[in-house]
């Protein structure tokens, strides 16, 4: 149910980069859609009432010296975290950019119509 | 002598850090920095042509830690990065002076080389990935450079669609990663066979076709492409249309259906279709042009297809359990046509920026009558025109017909009819650029103009002759053994990458 939720997102975000002519709403359009792959990502490593998986004594099995099947079950995964701070960084990167050309498109054309910006043809 | 794998990605990184420093008073000693370290990457390209290996960053063992892997392929496209880029590279040194801030170009060029570099080498597919988003931001501000209206808006619609790819790509990856558990390319490769492809990999695998497929630009995709490669500077076309649609879209696509997902007789027809169409469509479209850039760009698109139609054939008679022999054949056309494209593809674009910086204009109706008054422009235009309508001997004729040869061996004869007929089209839309630009009346406002000089020329010569030399790549049989043909063998061993890659790591 969560993932279906993230992929609506997904679309939401899909759909307003077809459908809206503002080039900011376009602009938040394609933030939403990077931000539903975000969440799913987060999703894909979270566990209900998960523990941070961060190994210390108290999580090693006295008997054998491996980790405690208990807390391998509970520990969140740590992986996609590290992913999506990582493509965040790179959206804000993208981000940056796409907002500055639309500041720039503003100054030369006056509009953020996208149907009145049409001077490439073919 | 072994050079470390990273050093691909971290020469050019660091010069494009170090070159804003240099400033106006500087500008002269940056552009000689930024063309030595194209040039070196070239040098280190050929020389360590077969030294394959993997090298794990940080030395965090696989699958904990992110590995750079370099086989035949990653070698073949290291090595077209490295002449292409120490092309543009030299050519922009005069042509850039029309522009301010050339400091600042030639870092965003060489962050494009670094992230292009990083895509060719990553094993793993969140690091490639970042390196692909390296490389498109970067292009994406190439790109709009000018800072005219029909740059920004080029530069605009090109993000707005490379976002949506690399979202569709991201979300791939995450598919993948909920699905198998790994992010190294090989542990995927092995989890899928173990697994077989589920719903949610399928899913995954026609995220990726979507959003590589919107990267090189393939037909149903393409609506980028003739807005954002014209309205960059030239040798940023070049770049763009040589090798970055190439090291984005189709090694990466090429990479993931090959040796990640394995092939499968849909994956190969889907390829096969997206090839010819956008090899007919390109092709028509590109004979309706009458802007210089705008219709070498549609013709990108049309070769494109040559290249993904080579790969897409292979991918059928492979999972056809056919001869294996005709595959790698179909799969070398393609490969082979990849480097002919990226070279001569280039060379087209340079001179286009050569007639533009001495006319002014770019449209084919104002021109006329340069053949004698830039006659160097003119040769190696005519050279890579030969070439790329597949006139023999040039370069482009012996992919051609390697991919023509492929398919009628196949059976698939009416595929080989498609492709002689779009060569045929990609003749005559030649013919018209040789028609307005170089023959025939010289308009009165253009009587004053001269050929341009030195380091443009010298860029357009050298590939000139490239184009010429290219066959022997194929009809000499060292070359080919050291050059094509591993890379080849790395696409028809297909999911073999993933013992491969482990055997590698162990090895170091």
């Amino acid at each position: 149910m969560p993932y279906a939720l993230c992929f609506l997102l997904f679309m939401i975000g899909l759909y307003c980069v077809v459908v809206k002519k503002n080039m900011v709403k376009i602009v938040i359009g394609i933030l939403v859609m990077e931000y539903a792959v975000n969440l799913f990502l987060i999703m894909l490593g979270y566990r209900m009432g998960g523990v941070a998986p961060i190994v210390g004594q108290s999580e090693l099995d006295p008997s054998t010296g491996g980790l405690l099947s208990s807390f391998l079950n509970a520990s969140v995964d740590p992986l996609p975290q590290a992913l999506v701070l990582t493509s965040i960084v790179i959206s804000l990167g993208s981000l940056a950019l796409m907002i500055s050309v639309c500041v720039r498109v503003y100054g030369k054309y006056g509009t953020f119509d996208i149907t009145e910006i049409r001077r490439l043809k073919g | 002598m072994s050079i470390p794998l990273p050093l691909f990605v971290a020469i050019p990184l660091a010069a494009a850090f170090l070159l804003p420093m240099f400033g106006k008073k500087g500008k002269s000693a940056a552009t000689v920095l930024a063309n030595m370290v194209t040039l070196s990457l070239l040098v280190l390209a050929i020389v360590t042509i077969r030294q394959y290996g993997a090298y794990e960053v940080g030395k965090w063992s696989i699958p904990l830690g992110i590995i750079l892997v370099r086989d035949g392929l990653s070698s073949l496209l290291l090595l077209a990065i490295g002449v292409v880029s120490s092309a543009a590279m030299l050519f922009s040194t005069r042509y850039m002076e029309q522009y301010t801030a050339k400091a600042k170009y030639l870092s965003l060029f060489l962050l494009m080389v670094a992230g292009m570099n990083g895509v060719v080498l990553s094993g793993d597919i969140f690091n490639l990935y970042v390196f692909l988003e390296i490389a498109s931001i970067a292009s994406y501000a190439l790109v709009g450079f000018g800072c005219e209206h029909e740059e920004l808006e080029a530069s605009f619609k090109y993000m707005v669609l490379g976002s949506i790819a690399s979202t569709f790509i991201l979300f791939g990856i995450a598919l993948v990663y909920g699905n198998t558990g790994a992010l190294n390319m090989a542990y995927i490769s092995k989890a899928i066979q173990d697994s077989g492809v589920n719903a949610g990999l399928a899913f995954a695998l026609a995220l990726f076709v979507t959003g590589f497929g919107l990267k090189a630009a393939l037909v149903p995709f393409h609506a980028w492409l003739p807005d954002a490669h014209p309205s960059a500077p030239a040798p940023i076309s070049a770049m763009l249309s040589g090798i970055l649609i190439k090291t984005l879209g189709v090694y990466a696509l090429a990479r993931m259906v090959f040796n990640v997902f394995g092939v499968s007789v849909e994956i190969g027809w889907l390829l096969m279709v997206l090839g010819l169409s956008s090899m007919v469509v390109g092709a028509f479209l590109a004979l309706g042009q009458w802007d210089f850039k705008r219709l070498l760009a549609y013709s990108s698109i049309s070769q494109i297809g040559y290249v993904i139609l080579g790969i897409g054939l292979g991918a059928t008679l492979i999972s056809q359990q056919a001869s294996l022999a005709w595959a790698s054949l179909a799969i070398l056309g393609g490969l082979f046509h990849l480097v002919n494209h990226a070279v001569y593809k280039s060379l087209l674009f340079l001179t286009s920026g050569s007639v533009e910086m001495s006319t002014g204009t770019r449209q084919l109706r104002e021109m006329g009558g340069l053949a004698e008054r830039m006659p160097i422009t003119r040769t190696t235009c005519a050279v890579a025109s030969a070439s790329i309508a597949g006139v023999p001997p040039f370069s482009g004729f012996w992919s051609k017909l390697i991919l023509v040869v492929a398919a009628v061996q196949a059976r698939l004869f009416w595929v080989a009819a498609i492709i002689v007929f779009v060569s045929l089209c990609t003749l005559i839309m030649y013919l018209k650029i040789h028609r307005y630009v170089f023959l025939g009346e010289v308009p009165r406002s253009l009587e004053h103009i001269k050929e341009n000089k030195g380091s443009m020329l010298v860029a357009m010569v050298f590939l000139a002759c490239l184009c010429v030399l290219m066959g022997l790549l194929v009809l000499v049989p060292g070359l080919r053994e050291n050059v094509l043909d591993p890379a080849v063998q790395v696409l028809t061993d297909g999911v073999k990458y993933s013992a491969d890659v482990m055997g590698m790591t162990i090895g170091t």
